[in-house]
């Protein structure tokens, strides 16, 4: 065992303690009604949450309203670039439900992953990059979905100094006249984790694999729920709503087991600039405090997330602490690819898993799923490809899911 | 960890050859900026913070020091942070948990910003090897792309950067993905257009002179490729 010293018996005590927060005496004020007074001011336009939505429930116990439909995909660099299985698993989820939406080129990253790392940026930068990408959604009609839980953070803290700092307002809002484009804030910014957590139900509608069999830790992400935090989701049914229902709440409808561990609360050691110029630090954080505790604590078959930075730390950080001889081997997935797994996406062809670096093999041994037959169908596509007889895979070729009922 | 023991290498001062106007000049440069009195509302030295924090773990490293010496406007204190812990920090924001208020990792991003405005060696050292992002990320609009995915950067991550570096292109053409299929030199495909408004906004915010302050070479190559699109975009 591992010689970390939160008491288990004690934490499961408290999280057996519901909490029910009152929204009239959360602590801080809603922003959302600071940013319509400064729409009726003229100061900016609010873009407005389409139809159909979900309200779900916040850390304060106010409502947010996460839209299903009509979405403007804001990608995440992180995943499109070096875990590309992430963003066609929220793609193909939108597919499968027919989803009405926009991939956008009119987008770039929200550029945060360099501030954090090495600072080379200022606020007025950073607030223009945000609401240029938000001017491009709302031209569009499209309503933004931030795939990026940095991006979702990073946009949340600027949208706070863009409503509290008139100086910096009228610095961008200079600029983006330039630009020929309207200082536009969405009504609510919304995680595609979000998506997928009202979406839970749906997809366990549409189940094909049993995951009955599975136990799974969660690492949930920094950026997603510290940061600006009273915008996470929390329910008092998902650990009696003392920590962030997203992820959790999905892997239950799909009937997996979500086991506990004493260090979930720590960040997965990703540190913007440690994970490319000093990994030392990251591998050490997230095999010392992370994989190794759940395996001690809990011995997952994987490990599920959020983030962009989570999934590729968690993931990367454990080949050199194999070498070592450290207790790891858990594989990672976001929440996404889990639920289409669940729904009977390709391995491959959607989850791309072979984008992953930690064995993700013995996890989809024990669902069921004949990797080396849908490995041999991936590796024929591969083979076309290469042949010159198709330019690259498309969405007919991905749509099929494995297993139907 | 006791305040005793606490970094006993930092008891006494090693900065003492640094003019006092100097470190003050830095931190006032710190306290002026707008969102310096939204990140620090004083400090309980209750330790939250540094019992969440992950550098604190690993690194002689504490944000409750951070808040305490900002707070006490020390700037001896704080000029050692700037030159020492900042690039520490993992900006994970776990420490806002703080029961005052307090952001200690937004606090490190403002003297972050300060030392790299100001070229300090320090900064300097601690973005070694980061040009090549900064490139990507100016040029591009995305922090990473899968060409940067290469054996010798990650060697770390083990033989599967190797099988993908040789199969990159091939692995690229097989996402289904309209935007990022095929892309290989950014994470997704993005208009001509939307960079050119990217570097108008690097122009127009200054950003292209905090880039200077770290690598005049890449700021110089920078200019020509962003003066030339937009030049020839006009």
């Amino acid at each position: 065992m591992s010689e970390h010293v939160i008491p288990l018996a004690e934490l499961r005590e408290r999280k057996a303690q519901v909490v029910r927060p009152n929204p009239e005496e959360a602590p801080r004020p809603d922003l959302r009604e600071e940013l319509f007074e400064l729409e009726a001011r003229g100061e900016l336009i609010v873009q407005r949450v389409p139809e159909p939505y979900v309200e779900v429930t916040t850390k304060f116990g106010r409502t947010k309203k996460v839209p299903i439909d009509h979405l403007w995909h804001h990608k995440s660099c992180g995943q499109c670039g070096h875990i590309p299985g992430y963003t066609t698993s929220i793609l193909w989820l939108n597919r499968q439900f027919g989803i009405d939406y926009l991939d956008p080129t009119d987008q770039t990253s929200c550029t945060g992953w360099n501030y954090y790392a090495s600072a080379t940026s200022n606020a007025v930068a950073q607030l223009l990059v945000m609401c240029r990408n938000f001017a491009a959604a709302y031209e569009t009609g499209y309503y933004p979905l931030i795939h990026c839980g940095t991006s979702y953070g990073h946009y949340k803290e600027l949208r706070e100094q863009l409503v509290h700092h008139k100086d910096l307002r009228d610095q961008v809002r200079r600029i983006l006249d330039k630009l020929g484009k309207p200082l536009v804030v969405p009504e609510e910014i919304v995680h595609y984790s979000e998506w997928v957590h009202v979406m839970r139900h749906r997809i366990a509608e549409r189940q094909v694999i049993d995951m009955r069999n599975i136990t799974a830790c969660v690492h949930p992400a920094c950026h997603y729920y510290k940061i600006v935090a009273e915008d996470a989701i929390y329910d008092p049914d998902i650990y009696g709503g003392q920590r962030t229902a997203t992820v959790t709440a999905l892997l239950q409808a799909l009937g997996i087991t979500v086991a506990d561990y004493s260090t979930w609360f720590d960040c997965c050691g990703f540190g913007f600039r440690h994970i490319l110029v000093q990994r030392d630090f990251t591998r050490s954080f997230a095999v010392l405090r992370k994989i190794e505790v759940m395996k001690d604590e809990a011995n997952p078959d994987m490990t599920v997330t959020h983030d962009t930075g989570c999934v590729t730390t968690l993931d990367k950080s454990q080949f050199a602490a194999k070498a070592h001889q450290r207790r790891v081997g858990v594989p990672v997935l976001a929440d996404s690819q889990v639920g289409a797994l669940a729904m009977g996406a390709h391995p491959f062809r959607v989850l791309q898993l072979h984008w992953h670096s930690t064995d993700w093999r013995p996890l989809l041994e024990k669902l069921g799923i004949d990797w080396q037959r849908h490995w041999a169908e991936f590796e024929e596509d591969l083979a076309a490809i290469e042949r010159g007889e198709k330019p690259g895979l498309t969405w007919e070729d991905a749509e099929q899911p494995i297993l139907t009922r | 960890m006791s305040v005793a023991t606490w970094s006993p290498t930092k008891a006494s001062q090693r900065y003492a050859d640094v003019a006092e106007e100097t470190k003050r000049q830095l931190f006032e440069e710190v306290k002026s900026d707008p969102r310096y009195p939204d990140f620090l509302y004083g400090c309980y030295e209750c330790g939250i913070c540094v019992s969440a924090c992950p550098s604190a773990r690993f690194y002689d490293f504490s944000p409750r020091v951070i808040a305490q010496a900002l707070a006490r406007e020390d700037v001896d204190r704080f000029y050692e942070i700037v030159m020492e812990d900042i690039w520490n920090c993992a900006q994970c924001f776990s420490c806002v948990r703080c029961p005052r208020g307090n952001n200690p990792g937004g606090l490190v991003t403002l003297m972050r910003e300060v030392a790299v405005r100001h070229g300090l060696e320090q900064a300097q050292q601690a973005l070694q090897g980061y040009s090549r992002v900064i490139y990507k990320i100016m040029l591009k609009g995305n922090q990473v792309s899968p060409d940067m995915l290469q054996p010798d950067f990650f060697p770390d991550w083990g033989p599967w950067v190797r099988e993908f570096s040789r199969n990159m292109t091939a692995w690229r053409k097989a996402i289904p993905v309209d935007t990022l299929r095929n892309v290989t030199d950014a994470a997704w495909r993005t208009d001509d257009k939307t960079l050119r408004e990217l570097y108008t906004i690097w122009f127009e915010t200054g950003n292209m002179e905090v880039i200077r302050e770290v690598d005049e070479g890449l700021y110089e190559l920078l200019v020509e490729i962003m003066e030339e699109e937009l030049e020839a975009a006009s």
